[in-house]
């Protein structure tokens, strides 16, 4: 080949041309693919029949509304919301019958330990620790997880999902990132690390990594019930007409809040770190199915809510035991939980938490689940020994130890916007195989949630309205 | 321009890692995922193959060869791609091949049951390459979901030879040998349709048509594909294209990968 040298090099080219892309209002990328499209399907129109299926019609007409403009943003939120009422709603009977149930087991335990003439401290290890942190967690979190899930599991199985991508790929490509990336922020709801796994599915470089580290912005399985039972005693308790409705908009709210984080994050990041453009999305909307009641209920229930579950019970029992010891050894005049929650306090109060609540967010780290959990196991084992078998009675622990609207508000926001869990950073440090992008995974959401819970509490404060 | 075949031997061996024999044909073998690409790549090449990985990258190459008619050919079985807008490596190495290699002739793998999708790809390869046939594969599968497609209007609405073909079944395989072998030795000729695009972006095009064409020429490429992956803003392309324009002025094995935006 004769390459004689161009009189324009490459770089003068580029520099024109840029000139001339940014003269169009719209992405030329764009344009182009959906020009190739338009090309495809015209000859396709030309050289293929097949015989009608009424079913693709009703697919049809139903996609029109379900990804329209003005319907598919709204239906999206309604179903979200619907889904949090009734989860919300319905969860608390079954709870408080759980909860009466499994504590009157412990008065039990107590009776036979004291019955073999087991020493105290081993009662309090198993009973007051391990046993009363399994049975909180499987009470409060069993419920909410069981209805939750097999209701997004029908959701999802129905094809909505690609839907929910479709309708979400021009708000993301406007934050520079890829379309893709919503699908990989609702598996994000089930679990962050299957979330940061599932960015696979992202081609480029570039795209892949903002949808890591954006990932963690939606709150998982683990995080969840720790929304749903904080909004349920705080938000929606106070305002008791329409709690349920209150509440299920609190916890969307909170969900779009994590949506509108990931894409600005996911923007700044395209902006700064990772400069490019997007790349175009092309997604084929399955066939709208009937869910299969059996297979939904077999995926929700033992794929997740026993999943989460069983995780939530291996890491919160040996972890009730280990505060309880840490509350009950003394150094000096006071317990190593409370000498590590008062030096946590300052910091604590800066962003409108407190000592112990860090803490817990801190123990958290293995697992979001037991965060809470973590919490009243520290409250309890510090003040007075009461049981509890209702929100009620949480929300009286919860106010005794100086809690208020704010408080909840900031824990919601904190549990939102956080340092991703251990497995999720290690996921993370194994789809990227860099321990730069696994630390700002770690860095990025744990300052955004320290901003946002101190600009909150210092203008709420300054405000007086607390 | 077209290469001679001493520089083009030259230049597959130095830069894609590619051994062509002297005389011989060479044939990319392009498609989707999952239509069938690699059941033609092994029915066509029997267990004259071999395979690594292109220069620099983890993704595999397969090579493979046949005889046919007294002409000897070479298959390059590029990775499995839906575009070649070089989202990702794979589409990367696909796009580099058919556009710096200048293979003799391509053949495009469609899957028939969603055709439409499919013809995106092709279309695509019109764009950089004239030879092109296209291989409508898993026939069979279409008519169970009675999909019936009209093959003469689609080759004439393509302008490039259609070979209808069940592989896993075995048929069209003959046709397919004897379409590769008409268009390597020029009885058959191929017009490929170009993607007509809407106002806006042929506007563009014209306007940067006059900036690209000495690039275009000396690199035998179609200047109106360098103008549209510069209105795509695609910087693996101008990347790929920097690279092997250094290539062809420096010492051979320069080819180092793309990097991203890592």
């Amino acid at each position: 080949m004769c390459s004689m040298i161009p009189s324009r090099s490459l770089s003068d080219v580029c520099g024109e041309a840029e000139s001339v892309r940014q003269s169009n209002l719209h992405s030329f990328s764009d344009q182009i693919v959906a020009d190739i499209y338009g090309n495809a399907e015209q000859i396709t129109r030309h050289v293929l029949s097949k015989k009608e299926n009424k079913r693709i019609g009703f697919d049809h007409r139903l996609d029109d509304i379900v990804t329209s403009m003005w319907f598919g943003y709204p239906l999206m939120l309604l179903l979200l919301a619907v889904i949090f009422w009734i989860t919300m709603e319905g969860a608390n009977i079954p709870s408080q019958i759980l909860a009466s149930g499994l504590f009157a087991f412990q008065d039990q335990l107590t009776l036979w330990f004291q019955w073999i003439g087991a020493p105290n401290w081993l009662h309090g290890v198993l009973v007051l620790g391990a046993y009363r942190t399994l049975a909180w967690v499987v009470s409060v979190m069993l419920p909410p997880m069981a209805i939750f899930f097999p209701l997004f599991t029908l959701l999802e199985d129905s094809g909505y999902l690609p839907r929910i991508a479709f309708n979400m790929d021009h708000i993301f490509k406007k934050a520079k990132a890829c379309g893709k990336q919503s699908l990989t922020m609702c598996m994000g709801f089930g679990c962050n690390a299957a979330g940061v796994t599932s960015c696979r599915i992202i081609d480029s470089p570039r795209e892949r990594l903002i949808a890591i580290l954006t990932n963690n912005f939606v709150p998982c399985n683990g995080r969840f019930p720790t929304l749903i039972v904080v909004t349920s005693i705080f938000i929606g308790g106070a305002l008791i007409p329409y709690s349920g409705v209150i509440n299920a908009l609190v916890i969307t709210g909170l969900i779009l809040l994590g949506i509108t984080v990931t894409l600005l994050v996911s923007w700044l990041l395209s902006k700064t770190l990772l400069i490019g453009e997007p790349s175009s999305l092309v997604l084929e909307l399955p066939s709208y199915r009937r869910p299969q009641i059996g297979a939904v209920i077999y995926r929700s229930m033992i794929d997740r809510t026993l999943f989460v579950l069983r995780r939530a019970i291996l890491m919160s029992a040996p972890a009730g035991a280990v505060i309880w010891v840490l509350a009950n050894v003394y150094v000096g005049d006071q317990s190593i939980l409370s000498t590590v929650a008062h030096a946590l306090n300052p910091l604590g109060q800066l962003i409108g938490l407190d000592g112990f609540i860090l803490m817990a967010f801190i123990l958290g780290l293995p697992a979001n689940e037991i965060v809470l959990p973590i919490l009243i196991m520290s409250y309890l084992a510090t003040g007075s020994l009461q049981n509890f078998s209702s929100l009620e009675e949480l929300r009286i622990i919860l106010v005794n130890n100086g809690w208020n609207w704010l408080t909840a508000i900031n824990v919601m926001l904190f549990s939102l916007l956080h340092w991703p869990c251990a497995t999720t950073l290690l996921t993370t440090y194994k789809e990227t195989g860099s321990t730069k992008w696994t630390f700002l995974t770690f860095l990025i959401p744990t300052l955004i949630g320290l901003t946002a819970c101190f600009t909150l509490t210092q203008v709420i404060r300054l405000l007086g309205l607390v | 321009m077209i290469l001679s075949a001493e520089k083009k031997r030259e230049l597959w061996q130095n830069y894609f890692g590619i051994s062509l024999a002297k005389d011989q044909i060479g044939v990319a073998l392009a498609g989707n995922p999952n239509v069938g690409k690699s059941t033609i790549f092994n029915a066509l090449t029997g267990l004259h193959q071999h395979t690594g990985n292109w220069p620099g990258k983890t993704v595999d190459n397969a090579q493979g060869g046949f005889q046919y008619n007294q002409k000897s050919f070479l298959i390059v079985d590029l990775p499995g791609t839906y575009s070649l807008l070089a989202h990702s490596v794979e589409e990367q190495i696909a796009r580099d091949f058919l556009c710096f290699a200048n293979p003799d002739v391509t053949v495009v793998v469609l899957d028939a049951t969603c055709l439409e999708r499919n013809l995106n790809l092709a279309l695509q390869v019109f764009e950089i390459t004239p030879n092109v046939i296209v291989c409508l594969n898993l026939m069979d599968e279409a008519s169970k979901k009675n999909l019936v497609i009209d093959v003469p209007s689609l080759e004439r609405e393509l302008g490039v030879p259609v070979v209808a073909a069940a592989a896993r079944q075995g048929q069209g395989l003959i046709e397919l040998r004897e379409k590769v072998f008409q268009v390597a030795a020029g009885s058959l000729k191929t017009t490929p349709r170009q993607i007509i695009y809407s106002y806006e972006v042929e506007k563009a095009v014209k306007e940067l048509l006059p900036l690209v064409e000495d690039i275009a020429a000396s690199n035998a490429l179609s200047p109106r594909w360098i103008a549209l992956r510069l209105l795509d803003g695609d910087r693996t392309f101008l990347k790929s294209l920097d690279s092997f324009l250094s290539h062809e002025q420096t010492s051979p094995l320069s080819w180092e990968e793309s990097k991203c935006a890592l």
